[in-house]
């Protein structure tokens, strides 16, 4: 790489299901100050901006420049990168790859979503093929939950088992003021929520929320100047497997495209024992499941041990590899800046900001995107300058 | 013709999509639409850094990316700055052809809003002095062609 990065600064909107208050600039705004804020620059500082949200969802096409009332792009390079529910990763990859190429030395990565304002499910099949796909698995529930029936077949792992992620994303969410679901719940409260697509009950996923995620990046020089203590990108990866539906039916192999990125990343950043190497895991877990098996594939624990590695706390704040303390996606789900909340609530980790939800001492942070048809980001952070 | 469309029929899939949407307008475009529809009145806003008035009014000035603060309201006419007269009719245009299209410079803003003028198409030029015309108050709903056109003066 010709420049080390780091990210200097972050903002979030306080997510919430509806935003009649504002426009999708105006929201994007208030995110966009807040980062901006929280490294002390102003727009004329940022050099390029990278900006995504979920294609059809607001029905924008020209999201980068619609956007520019909100993300400051007036008269500055910037451009839109959309790639379905990992688009928050990709943006900030982007956005790295920006500053890491010595181009741009300071550049604004953005996510954004006013779910509110369409039908998820009518827009999200749009993803799909015209011809062969969009048929089936509308919307994002039937995909994930033939996964999890396949899971639950081959290790034997429970409703229950899935039903302790949504209770311990949930309550980590209240420690998290900008968090959009914010009620405590139970086993109970997840195991009598009504079934939606056998096995996953409402509960076991992701609201939908109107909100908006900025995350500064910075290159090395100016990383130090703009931030007592930079989060350095340590390491990306992105992999894209299938995108034929029926492809993916091998689920007994795990989240492939989990596996091999952050395998990659954990390679880079020079990590041979993930669960104990790092200090906190942002995962972008769109269902309870995925909390379970998703965290094989990151290798925290061995095949079929998930259930068990959850149930014994390990993932909880004060286990060996805390999952989540922002609440994660169970709590907050603006599809665009998913991912890039769990980037930026990653990094909030390692700078040391992330007040009730703190952490003590953080490392090294993992953070994850998926989507598409089961399509995975990886990113790793660190205190060290690397 | 391709050899192979002699023995295969090349097969289509029709397709729309069909995504309902439902777009908030905010607190200060709601404001601005609800004084076209309640009083009749334009409503431009001013940015605090430049003094540029825009209409329709935003909460945030592009160029200087701080807030617009003060509300400014405008005169009902204006000055045509530029514009086209539409001879094709299409579904997605607000009225059958003819029409035009004219960027319309409203007195106190400094900036045009696009709307549309209906009638004395032949009188039309750069620099006519054109007044809005309201909808009929049971017909208007908070909507930019709560304006139902512009006339030439
Ligand atoms: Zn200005």
């Amino acid at each position: 790489m010709a420049q080390k990065v780091a990210i200097v600064g972050t903002g979030q909107t306080d997510h919430k299901s509806h935003r009649p208050d504002v426009t999708g600039q105006e929201m994007i705004r208030e995110a966009v100050d807040r980062a901006l804020e929280d490294c002390g620059i102003t727009i004329r500082d940022i050099d390029a901006i990278v900006i995504g949200n979920m294609d059809h969802f607001e029905s924008i096409n020209y999201v980068d420049n619609w956007s520019i009332e909100g993300s400051g792009g007036f008269m500055k390079p910037i451009m839109k990168v959309t790639t379905g529910g990992t688009t928050g990763a990709s943006v900030a990859i982007a956005a790295y790859y920006h500053v890491a190429s010595g181009m741009f030395d300071r550049v604004l990565a953005i996510g954004w979503e006013k779910n509110s304002e369409s039908d998820t499910t009518g827009a999200i099949i749009t993803c799909s093929d015209p011809i062969w796909d969009r048929f089936s698995y509308s919307g994002a529930i039937p995909s994930l939950a033939t996964e999890a029936t396949a899971y639950m077949k081959q290790y034997g792992a429970t409703q229950e088992d899935a039903a302790r992620v949504a209770v311990r994303d949930r309550n980590n969410a209240l420690n998290n003021p900008h968090a959009h679901l914010q009620r405590p719940i139970t086993l109970e409260d997840v195991m009598s929520s009504p079934m939606l697509a056998h096995p996953i009950k409402l509960l076991d996923v992701c609201p939908r929320t109107d909100g908006a995620c900025a995350v500064v990046f910075a290159a090395d020089g100016e990383a130090q100047r703009l931030a007592k203590k930079p989060a350095w990108i340590h390491a990306s990866a992105v992999r894209h497997t299938y995108s034929w539906f029926g492809d993916s039916t091998d689920y007994d192999a795990g989240l492939v495209s989990l596996a091999r990125a952050s395998q990659e990343a954990y390679k880079k950043a020079g990590i041979t024992d993930p669960s104990r190497e790092l200090d906190v895991a942002e995962l972008y877990l769109p269902y309870t499941y995925a909390g379970i098996k998703w965290i094989e594939d990151l290798k925290f624990c061995g095949r079929g041990e998930g259930a068990k590695f959850v149930r014994e706390g390990n993932t909880n704040m004060d286990g060996m590899i805390p999952v989540n303390p922002s609440g994660g996606v169970i709590s907050t789900n603006c599809i665009g800046a998913t991912a890039l909340l769990r980037v930026a609530e990653a990094s909030i980790q390692v700078m040391g900001k992330g007040g009730k939800r703190q952490l003590p001492k953080v490392n090294k942070a993992l953070a994850t995107g998926f989507g598409g048809c089961f399509w995975s980001d990886v990113m790793i952070l660190g205190a060290e300058r690397s | 013709m391709e050899k192979w469309l002699e023995h295969v029929e090349p097969l289509t899939f029709k397709g729309q999509i069909a995504v309902p949407y439902t777009w908030w307008a905010g607190e200060t475009g709601s404001l601005f639409l609800m004084g076209l529809r309640d009083k009749e009145t334009i409503m431009g806003c001013r940015c605090n850094s430049c003094g540029t008035v825009y209409v329709p009014p935003r909460r945030t000035c592009a160029q200087c990316f701080t807030d617009t603060g003060e509300w400014v309201q405008l005169g009902n006419k204006g000055t045509v700055q530029s514009y086209t007269i539409v001879r094709f009719s299409h579904p997605l245009q607000p009225v059958e052809a003819p029409f035009a299209y004219a960027m319309i410079q409203l007195d106190g803003a400094d900036v045009s809003l696009v709307h549309l003028i209906k009638k004395d198409l032949d009188k039309l030029e750069k620099g006519v002095r054109v007044r809005a015309c309201f909808k009929e108050k049971s017909e208007r709903k908070g909507h930019i062609l709560d304006i139902d056109g512009f006339e030439i003066i």
